[in-house]
């Protein structure tokens, strides 16, 4: 166990998963607040096209520019979402649909002509899309890093600016914050983490990771504050676990791991969390029965 | 039949039957609903393979059916547990799918299944597989079976036209006249998952969300009828079958890919160009606000 932990490429991918959960986390409670959980589907496999063309272009495997072409899709999707409902009867998730589907379709054609076209030159590709994190060399792992880092760094210095867009839009109008810059920050960062988030997860489990730990966090406290801090530690501690579980034998994918591992924690959450778990609301449920019986009870004495 | 005509009658099942169903996904703003559950009915069609070891088409249907059934099971509970309705989608269908993709690559592995095969699809392998029926003779299992779905989505939806629309337009008015709001949803979701797993061999897991949702969208900018929604769906799904499968040829690219393109095409032309809802005919129309006025 300690030798492939000691390996040295292993060390690598846990912290840059970790960095990646902790990121995720993070980005996790803005959508959240912003109710658009699944944005992140639709964005993570309106991202495939982009990656595509980026690599017809450089003709290579190059992560910070399979990044940016990934980025550039999946901005472009965002933007169709909100000018389809913007702009005609289509609800929001409809339109999410949409464009995660047909994007997708248009990212499967130009990718079975990117491998028909350069050979056996693609299979980087095909591990960047369904994701290994295994696969990552260390420059990869140093340009996941550095944007998780630039991500995470963003969110904590706007703290507060962030807390009065998310939970008093007007108020923060008022004061003169510029709503629509909030706005496509707050998308800038997202469309960052996903697709940073691509290559160690892949498109479809992207989404896990900022749902998952987000919603858990909310089990355990009221405040945003220590919401965003228990959601990063709880993606952090789920990215390193899964591409732990992922470095003991072969074959096994790094982006499925990491899910489990953080589902875990959400059923743990909504058993046991101090804020509306299961078993605490059952308790709290309990002890007030029992008070208000007592009470009656006292009160039936008072009667008699 | 020739191997081509038989690819496009298969697509056009996969287009016809989807266009139909996703008309009431939309209206029952329920459109991500499909994505979720095309991604577990992979974990089905997975524990279907573990326990009968083969790749029947009876064991992987009921397998997909179930594991759709429980996605919209597991989603309703979170949700009565008030976790937000998106975010209860987004953490079951992503969970059960990780579980599949793990299963798959620890024990089924390299047999026939494997992810970037249930992701995409491969119609062009659908001709090769026939079984032989009374009468009509040998046909493709998969073409068969889409043809059998079909009938089966056609039944529900012309025996409970009546409650599908008011469930789907106004719930509360049926749960108050009587209608079995609930029952009506799982009746529904288990038609999603039967078209799904019918379609997961022909199109994919994520294709066939284009192939629901797409014509669906398209149809619902042109008229307010449903009746018309439903005829203009199916047609547009079966339009954007053939047209993807030339584009396909045309480009020497994959079909299932070319089909979700082309719906996209076809809701583009319909948000443009769509008399009552298109963007150009609210460019040449002066807004109504300004007539009424003046």
């Amino acid at each position: 166990m300690w030798s492939t932990l000691l390996h040295s490429n292993t060390m690598w991918v846990l912290l840059s998963t970790a960095i990646l959960g902790i990121a995720a986390g993070v980005i996790g409670c803005l959508a959240y607040w912003k109710k658009q959980n699944l944005m992140s589907d639709a964005l993570s496999h309106a991202a495939l096209p982009g990656v595509v063309i980026a690599f017809f272009i450089i003709g290579e495997k190059n992560l910070l520019l399979l990044v940016i072409g990934a980025a550039a899709s999946a901005l472009f999707g965002a933007f169709l979402i909100q000018w389809i409902t913007g702009s005609s009867r289509i609800t929001e998730d409809t339109a999410m649909g949409m464009v995660l589907s047909v994007f997708y379709g248009v990212g499967v054609m130009l990718l079975s002509i990117a491998n028909r076209s350069a050979g056996g030159n693609q299979s980087g590709l095909d591990s960047f899309i369904y994701g290994q994190a295994a696969a990552m060399v260390r420059s990869d792992v140093v340009t996941m890093m550095v944007l998780a880092g630039i991500v995470i760094f963003i969110v904590f210095i706007g703290f507060k600016e962030w807390k009065l867009y998310l939970f008093d839009a007007s108020f923060a109008k008022g004061i003169g914050m510029s709503i629509r810059g909030m706005n496509a920050l707050y998308t800038l960062i997202l469309v960052t983490t996903i697709v940073i988030g691509i290559q160690a997860v892949g498109v479809i489990l992207m989404a896990a990771m900022l749902i998952i730990p987000a919603v858990s966090a909310r089990y355990w406290t009221h405040s945003f504050r220590n919401m965003i801090l228990l959601s990063a530690t709880f993606g952090g501690i789920s990215g390193a676990v899964g591409s732990w579980i992922s470095s003991t034998g072969s074959g096994l994918p790094t982006g499925p791991f990491i899910v489990v591992a953080s589902a875990a924690f959400f059923i743990i959450s909504l058993l046991f969390g101090k804020e509306k778990g299961i078993i605490v609301g059952y308790i709290q449920f309990k002890v007030q029965q029992r008070n208000s019986s007592e009470l009656l009870a006292i009160k039936d004495g008072d009667a008699s | 039949m020739t191997y081509t005509a038989w690819i496009i009658l298969t697509a056009a099942l996969v287009g016809l039957s989807c266009g139909l169903i996703g008309v009431f996904l939309i209206l029952r703003k329920q459109a991500m609903m499909a994505d979720a559950i095309s991604h577990t009915v992979l974990l089905g069609i997975v524990l279907a393979y573990m326990v009968t070891q083969q790749l029947s088409g009876t064991a992987m249907l009921v397998g997909g059916i179930l594991a759709g059934i429980l996605t919209a099971f597991l989603v309703q509970m979170l949700n009565s547990l008030k976790v937000q309705h998106d975010a209860s989608m987004g953490i079951v269908f992503t969970t059960l799918f990780a579980i599949g993709v793990i299963l798959i690559s620890t024990s089924v592995g390299n047999v026939h299944l494997d992810v970037k095969h249930a992701l995409m699809g491969e119609i062009t392998f659908i001709p090769f597989t026939t079984v032989s029926l009374p009468i009509i003779g040998e046909i493709p299992r998969a073409t068969a079976l889409l043809a059998i779905v079909l009938l089966i989505v056609i039944f529900f939806i012309v025996a409970f036209y009546k409650e599908w629309k008011i469930t789907s337009f106004d719930p509360a008015l049926a749960a108050s006249i009587g209608i079995p709001v609930l029952l009506l949803h799982y009746v529904f979701m288990t038609l999603v998952s039967v078209t799904t797993v019918a379609s997961f061999d022909a199109v994919g897991a994520i294709l066939v969300v284009a192939m629901l949702i797409t014509p669906a969208a398209a149809a619902y900018l042109w008229t307010d009828k449903l009746v018309v929604m439903l005829l203009l769906s199916g047609s547009f799904g079966v339009l954007a079958a053939i047209v993807g499968y030339w584009i396909a040829t045309w480009l020497d690219t994959s079909i299932s890919g070319s089909m979700a393109f082309a719906t996209g095409l076809i809701f583009l032309v319909s948000f443009l160009l769509s008399p009552k809802h298109g963007l150009v005919s609210k460019w040449v129309k002066p807004p109504e606000i300004i007539e009424h006025s003046s």
